[in-house]
């Protein structure tokens, strides 16, 4: 029996932020599997009414803040990333987080988090070329920080997700990074946590059941006070 | 860096068939069976290819890629018959999470450049088949192989790949449904061309045949069908309630197949990987 399916029960309201750039099922499907009830919105005061907010996308940096913009979204993002609810960046929505990027020329980003996004190199690993996108199943290595009451509580280091990416994100503070991937002679961010806010370069959507293993986490939080949480068990089915 | 193993499923109606060169269809079962059972395997990804659409202009594949994208958390490529950006929109908001393109794409490589930025390129896998010719090139070809167009497949990949595709599925026509291995020659040809990821399709045997195409054909992926499928379809009880739509004799009389395919399970296939030095991923879930 996969994971997620069977009897379910739906809690909390998170609001999947649409804003026209890539696919919003998967993530919505996930959150649905653990007994979220999910809508997809861009409407800002479902955002900030949200008892979590998640940012997924992919595509381009600038059309994607552009579109933010357009929509009026800026503002009750930043404010989500304050309100004590969790906020969850995905892929591009992770980098959306930083202060800046370098694709296709510089970008503003959401300036929630301190850092630039910047391009993936093509490199070599043991004689295979190591191409760009970097796609495919690739392991979040611990570091200094504890994965205790962060949404990767319970799994093991090393871990592999699933990632689809040609850029990736250097936070300033070395304190907000959960998690490193290795890419060929690239070391990155690939998972990181502000307070609530909470990103992940690769998409635990789809990364099978231990994907759902962070949604599962993301329910509980939003279903718990925090502090309760953090002790929280939290198992699977 | 892991290679990944995509599970491919030739749909065609309600059912999952298996041809030969793409051809000579045969009802194997319900795709979402068979999808089921290869995550619960630890596929790396899915692969549905609507093998009628292209011909017939049908696009009947939606509520599958819906029952599937709710209950299988690994990502879902969806091809077939997708010819405008409506069309590549309806299967996403379905589950599926990229789309692969071929017939519309080699006709009109603008909707490969406007797809990519209207989906994002890791969300345009652009599909090449090709046939190698009496001059040992290899021709690009469309319609399940039925169409030939004239164009170089090394070329049109590399376009492909300028156009702002993803990721490229490059399938041997020659090769597909045989178990004789994949098109090592057409595979290294167009990994060595592009800087995107290669995924190969078409003609997988046995994991042999797997570890040769990544190391001397450069793939970053393979594609299996046959390999996978029977195995399923002799071991597992049930593979879903068949529609009796189609070539059904296989199911019904279980007698056929090829002396040529090797069976096996995904676990299988990544120990034998392992121990052939091809890195892929642990799965730590039973």
């Amino acid at each position: 029996m996969p994971e997620g399916v069977g009897p379910r029960q739906v809690v909390g309201r998170v609001a999947i932020v649409d804003y026209g750039m890539g696919n919003l099922f998967s993530v919505k499907h996930a959150c649905e599997a653990v007994g979220l009830s999910a809508a997809i919105t861009s409407s800002s005061e479902q955002i900030v009414s949200a008892n979590a907010v998640i940012l997924p996308g992919v595509g381009a940096f600038g059309d994607a803040m552009e579109a933010l913009r357009r929509l009026d979204l800026i503002s009750p993002l930043r404010d989500a990333a304050v309100s004590g609810a969790p906020l969850m960046g995905i892929c591009l929505g992770m980098q959306l987080l930083m202060s800046e990027s370098e694709e296709f020329g510089r970008h503003k980003g959401l300036g929630i988090i301190e850092g630039d996004v910047v391009r993936l190199a093509v490199s070599t690993e043991q004689g295979r070329v190591l191409k760009v996108p970097h796609i495919g199943w690739n392991r979040i290595e611990r570091q200094a920080r504890s994965w205790d009451g962060s949404l990767l509580e319970g799994l093991t280091d090393g871990s592999a997700m699933y990632f689809v990416h040609s850029f990736y994100l250097r936070p300033v503070d070395p304190r907000v990074v959960l998690s490193v991937t290795r890419y060929g002679s690239t070391t990155f961010c690939s998972t990181l946590q502000q307070d609530h806010v909470f990103a992940s370069q690769y998409h635990p959507e789809r990364s099978g059941p231990l994907g759902l293993r962070m949604y599962r986490r993301l329910a509980a939080r939003i279903t718990a006070p925090s502090h309760e949480v953090q002790h929280a068990e939290v198992s699977d089915p | 860096m892991s290679v990944r193993i995509i599970p491919r499923l030739d749909i065609k109606g309600p059912n999952l068939v298996k041809g030969v060169h793409l051809e000579g269809l045969r009802v194997l079962g319900k795709p979402e069976a068979f999808a089921r059972c290869y995550y619960e395997q630890g596929a790396d990804e899915l692969l549905y290819m609507d093998v009628v659409a292209s011909l017939y202009g049908r696009h009947n594949l939606l509520d599958i890629v819906a029952r599937t994208s709710k209950e299988i958390f690994i990502p879902l490529t969806v091809g077939g018959g997708l010819r405008t950006l409506d069309d590549i929109r309806k299967v996403l908001c379905a589950g599926a999470d990229k789309v692969s393109l071929n017939t519309a794409a080699i006709r009109e490589p603008e909707l490969i450049r406007q797809a990519a930025h209207r989906f994002g390129s890791s969300t345009i896998v652009v599909s090449v088949e090709a046939i190698k010719k009496s001059d040992g090139r290899y021709e690009a070809y469309t319609d399940n192989g039925r169409q030939e167009t004239g164009r170089d497949a090394v070329a049109w990949a590399v376009e492909a790949a300028a156009l702002g595709a993803g990721e490229l599925l490059v399938t041997s026509i020659d090769r597909e449904g045989t178990g004789r291995g994949f098109d090592v020659e057409l595979t290294r040809q167009i990994a060595d061309a592009v800087s995107i990821p290669v995924i190969a399709c078409g003609g997988a045997g046995s994991v042999q045949h797997v570890c040769d195409v990544v190391a001397e054909g450069h793939a970053n992926a393979v594609c299996l069908a046959s390999v996978l499928h029977y195995h399923t379809v002799r071991h597992h009880e049930v593979v879903g309630d068949f529609s009796a739509e189609g070539n059904v004799e296989y199911l019904t009389k279980r007698r056929g197949g090829f002396l040529s395919i090797h069976v096996a399970t995904l676990p299988e296939i990544r120990d034998a990987m392992r121990s052939g030095g091809i890195p892929c991923r642990e799965v730590d879930y039973a």
